[in-house]
């Protein structure tokens, strides 16, 4: 399980990839080339890269908003973000929808997200148990904020993954803001982790600023997924250093807070640790960089070539008249589906609180968790401060 | 040829499509041991296996949302809404998630979600309504309301083989009042055709669902009464809508009295009025009018429900009442 040389630098090209691509949007955005908002990762890439970089070919995602990091990783490149967002006749929906809402059943297995969040759970929780039905051992993986796991259908979600046993990993991207709100009015928790208890279900905790420790978790959770003892929650502490997106400048965030995560920067942190252990050189760093910067600028030159797409394309393909083949793809015969006598059976088995792997709960955080186990921890006792201190202004 | 009642006819589909093609999956509330709770998938465990056939938590927008995500590997799952009134527990992973699939990102969405609906059992509120407009209204979306058991079999097939996202309604009332031959084999009736369930020249009644009874009672009457020839005609899709049909009955008719169980306001009738007026205004010789329920919640007691729902009474004076122009 161990990374190879080649494989950190791997998740290096990623993660400033993901920033520099984010950085170009921003200068775009600020050109008016970009139609719509602007949604920046930045100082969430590791949690990005690291999650999708654990999956095979074979395995689903479905991004959020802050997970172009993961959208790259699954394989789409930086044109089609470019084209998506600058609402471009070649982008991957050809104009009908925007941003990081885009997907590929086929070829790059990612499911697009919709705004109102939380629905994917149970979506991905089904390609998991469809696969899994097919005789697929593929796993599914998604995020969720700090804030979307207020929504009903998270819980609808999870819990129903839960009975199910569905291969499904998700990874609680706790940024601590939904928008304005802090995540002390999301939820009572320290640890959003913790929720995972209420479902029977393993919640473990990564520092999500630590790109191989995102990796290593997510790893041991898509293999746990893989064996049959899924779903698995993972908690990602990290810290959302933008705006919700660019028109917000984020006003209410505690200077404190964002000086403290930027000295934790994941890139920044990463290149420390790639030198310290000579994992790479400075020509291989540089290398990478030259390559990003190129790879860039010809995705802005392909977008920016690409027309607008043509009006009366917004009338077509409501339906699917025979433009799709839909045909379900079995790694077994489909026909000896052997006749249940009674869903008694299905409490016989080990409960998935006792699976062997990820142990119970504590035991299995000190096991799981790789770099600090609690980085938000520290935080909180300042945020309370920080809280004191506002009501005694008032 | 075997006789069956409506609910048996829906049943009798879904295990036709189930044994026809390993992809069709069940998924809902209590289907599996206790086999619905209208016993639609009576004896699915035992013969198809869990893996096919479901029992969720009581969590709709789970049901909807897994199925999302089975029918984007190329599987065909039913789910199955104990009442449909639930349906709005799942609302926005209908309109949002299914219904814009397809047109933002290219992902099909083959899938069924299926329940009871309609009034006239005294069910109260929150177990008789009829939510089909809001999906109308939804693009994206198929809605089917059959009226019979031959079309309930024939329908849910259909739907079952349809590439995109499919809500069936089932009449309550009609699930075991409705008791006629239903043939064995493998026959489909195809979304968005309309049907004429009696002709006639004078004037046309347009319904769907427990309300092609009403109108044929009320057609009944008015023919020995007043010697009115009224043709009926049954929607049995609502989206897509059978256009040409209403529009061919009307040039016959010129007259046109639109029926249906569901409330007034944003009703099938006035979708049907405006395509009127769009595509046949010369035709008509009298107002276009509407038989409806109540701008309401579905009342509980029998005489307040009685007197919220169409009936015959209520169909003839309004179809004599536009007879008269």
């Amino acid at each position: 399980m161990a990374l190879s040389r080649q494989q950190h630098l791997e998740l290096y090209y990623w993660m400033q990839l993901n920033r520099k691509l984010e950085d170009l949007l921003t200068v775009m955005f600020r050109q008016n080339k970009v139609v719509g908002g602007v949604y920046s990762s930045l100082g969430q890439e590791a949690t990005s890269v690291g999650t999708a970089y654990a999956l095979e070919k074979r395995d689903w995602i479905a991004p959020m908003i802050r997970n172009l990091g993961a959208v790259l990783v699954k394989g789409y490149r930086p044109r089609d973000i470019l084209m998506q967002y600058t609402a471009k006749s070649g982008s991957p929906t050809g104009g009908k929808d925007g941003t990081a809402h885009f997907g590929d059943l086929h070829e790059k297995r990612m499911v697009s997200p919709i705004s109102m969040l939380g629905d994917l759970i149970p979506v991905m929780a089904g390609i998991g148990l469809g696969a899994r039905y097919l005789g697929r051992n593929e796993v599914a993986l998604t995020w969720i904020g700090d804030g979307g796991s207020s929504t009903g259908v998270f819980h609808e979600g999870l819990n129903f993954a839960a009975v199910q046993r569905a291969p499904l990993v998700l990874v609680l991207e706790n940024n601590q803001w939904a928008y304005s709100t802090p995540n002390y009015l999301q939820a009572r928790l320290i640890d959003f982790a913790d929720r995972a208890k209420a479902y029977g279900i393993p919640g473990v905790i990564v520092d999500g600023n630590d790109v191989v420790a995102v990796y290593e978790t997510t790893k041991q959770a898509v293999e746990q997924c893989r064996r049959g003892d899924g779903p698995v929650l993972i908690e990602s502490k990290t810290f959302r250093r933008k705006g919700h997106a660019q028109h917000d400048p984020a006003a209410y965030v505690p200077k404190w807070m964002l000086k403290e995560w930027e000295a934790k920067d994941p890139i920044l942190r990463y290149e420390k640790y790639l030198t310290a252990k000579k994992l790479w050189t400075e020509k291989e760093k540089n290398d990478i960089l030259a390559r990003i910067d190129r790879e860039l600028k010809e995705g802005q030159a392909e977008a920016e070539a690409s027309p607008l797409p043509p009006a009366e394309r917004a009338a077509e393909g409501v339906y699917c008249d025979g433009c799709h083949e839909i045909r379900a793809e079995w790694k077994r015969s489909p026909k000896p589906v052997k006749p249940g006598k009674n869903t008694a059976q299905w409490f016989e088995g080990k409960s998935p609180a006792l699976a062997p792997s990820l142990g119970a709960s504590q035991e299995r955080k000190e096991k799981a968790v790789v770099g600090p186990s609690n980085p938000g921890h520290g935080k909180n006792a300042k945020l309370k401060k920080h809280k004191k201190q506002r009501k005694q202004r008032k | 040829m075997p006789v069956m009642t409506y609910v048996q006819a829906v049943g009798r589909g879904l295990w036709e499509e189930m044994e026809r093609d390993p992809a069709v999956l069940m998924i809902g509330e209590d289907i599996g041991v206790y086999g619905g709770a209208f016993k639609v998938t009576d004896g699915f465990l035992a013969h198809f296996g869990r893996e096919r056939v479901i029992d969720t938590p009581i969590s709709e927008s789970a049901i909807v949302g897994a199925a999302v995500g089975m029918s984007y590997l190329g599987l065909r799952p039913v789910c199955e809404l104990q009442f449909i009134d639930f349906i709005a527990c799942c609302f926005n992973q209908i309109t949002n998630f299914v219904a814009k699939s397809h047109y933002r990102w290219g992902a099909p969405v083959p899938m069924v979600i299926r329940g009871p609906a309609g009034g006239g059992v005294h069910g109260g509120p929150f177990h008789s309504q009829n939510p089909e407009m809001y999906f109308v209204h939804t693009p994206g979306l198929k809605v089917v309301c059959p009226s019979s058991a031959y079309d309930a079999k024939g329908l849910i097939k259909a739907a079952v083989r349809d590439n995109n996202p499919v809500l069936f309604f089932e009449h309550k009332f009609l699930y075991r009042r409705v008791k006629e031959e239903v043939p064995e084999d493998d026959y489909i009736v195809p979304l968005g055709q309309a049907a004429v369930r009696r002709e006639g020249r004078d004037l046309t009644l347009v319904t769907y669902a427990a309300m092609v009874q009403v109108c044929l009672d009320a057609a009944e009457q008015l023919e020995k009464e007043d010697g009115l020839a009224c043709e009926v005609i049954d929607l049995r899709t609502l989206l897509p809508l059978d256009k040409e049909t209403i529009l061919s009955s009307l040039r016959k008719t010129n007259k046109l009295l639109v029926v249906h169980e569901d409330t007034r306001t944003g009703g099938i009738a006035g979708e049907i009025a405006a395509m009127v007026m769009e595509e046949a205004f010369d035709q008509l010789d009298g107002p276009l009018m509407r038989v409806t329920s109540l701008d309401t919640p579905v009342p509980y007691s029998p005489p307040l429900e009685e007197y919220f729902l169409p009936n015959a009474a209520k169909v003839v004076k309004a179809a004599r009442d536009l007879a008269r122009y």
